[in-house]
């Protein structure tokens, strides 16, 4: 079912998600991405540089949040612009459980060309792990 | 070390074509949890209207940082690659991604400066066909810490 223009006001929210994200994640989007950066799978080089465990790669959390937005409008293609700021890394303990990102948005403006702007709060442990995330979304 | 502002505004010559296939979009999309068919059926993505199965919005990035990569390869760029974090990123989408594509991408540096003690340097990628039609925009600010 996809979502349409007159679905939406600003204030609709978007359904409130959350994802496990697990060391075996956090490998599949390595491979997948080509991110290979050991901090993200890599206990002893990630605290060799400081970070208290393994982090998710920041571009991995992007893509949840941006996961919460396409399953909303059921169309990945209706996103047409989309920016984050990396605030915390997503720590990942290496236990079956791992880390939890939790996704809230709704729709902060509906733009005069026709986006719908979509402002999304993205949290991990209670802690804010994004910062100015946006999406515009093209709704029919 | 300092970023030389005169930086901004430089670009570096094309990527190679990079083909893009079904089964790396469906890899992509089975790594960030989606199960959306217009990822992985060329069926239901033809019945959407597009050409073949398209990417998630976010598969830009398994092209367009390798290409960002020619920036810190720039010898006049002194950014610490040990230090470098992604600080923020934005894509702007002319269309999806698809299956079939043959995507060339080209790196601008679009800002470059130093706050508190920290390198902070954005890069744009712009990717097209081969063909030259537009597709999308990848921009990463790269931070690389102070020493401090």
């Amino acid at each position: 079912m996809t979502l349409r223009l007159a679905d939406v006001q600003v204030g609709t929210e978007l359904p409130e998600r959350t994802f496990p994200v697990t060391r075996a994640d956090l490998v599949r989007y390595a491979g997948a991405s080509g991110d290979f950066n050991p901090i993200h799978w890599n206990q002893r080089v990630a605290t060799s540089v400081g970070l208290p465990d393994v982090i998710a790669h920041g571009m991995f959390t992007m893509a949840l949040a941006g996961r919460a937005v396409s399953d909303w409008t059921g169309d990945p293609g209706a996103l047409v612009e989309y920016n984050v700021r990396f605030g915390r890394p997503v720590v990942v303990p290496d236990d079956d459980a791992g880390a939890e990102v939790t996704v809230r948005g709704k729709v902060g403006a509906l733009l005069e060309d026709g986006g719908v702007r979509v402002d999304l709060t993205v949290t991990a442990g209670g802690e804010k792990v994004l910062s100015l995330a946006r999406a515009i979304v093209r709704l029919a | 070390m300092a970023l030389d502002r005169e930086l901004v505004g430089r670009s570096y010559p094309p990527s190679a074509v990079y083909e893009v296939g079904r089964a790396k979009i469906a890899e992509f999309a089975r790594a960030i949890g989606s199960d959306d068919p217009l990822h992985r059926d060329t069926e239901a993505a033809r019945a959407a209207g597009h050409p073949d199965v398209i990417a998630p919005p976010t598969f830009a990035i398994a092209l367009t940082l390798e290409a960002a990569m020619v920036v810190l390869d720039d010898p006049d760029v002194a950014l610490d690659y040990s230090r470098v974090v992604h600080g923020e990123q934005r894509f702007t989408h002319h269309r999806p991604i698809r299956a079939g594509d043959r995507l060339v991408a080209t790196t601008t540096i679009e800002a470059a400066r130093t706050v508190a003690g920290n390198d902070l340097l954005t890069a744009r990628v712009d990717v097209a066909t081969e063909d030259g039609e537009p597709v999308c925009a990848s921009t990463s600010m790269l931070v690389a810490r102070g020493e401090a």
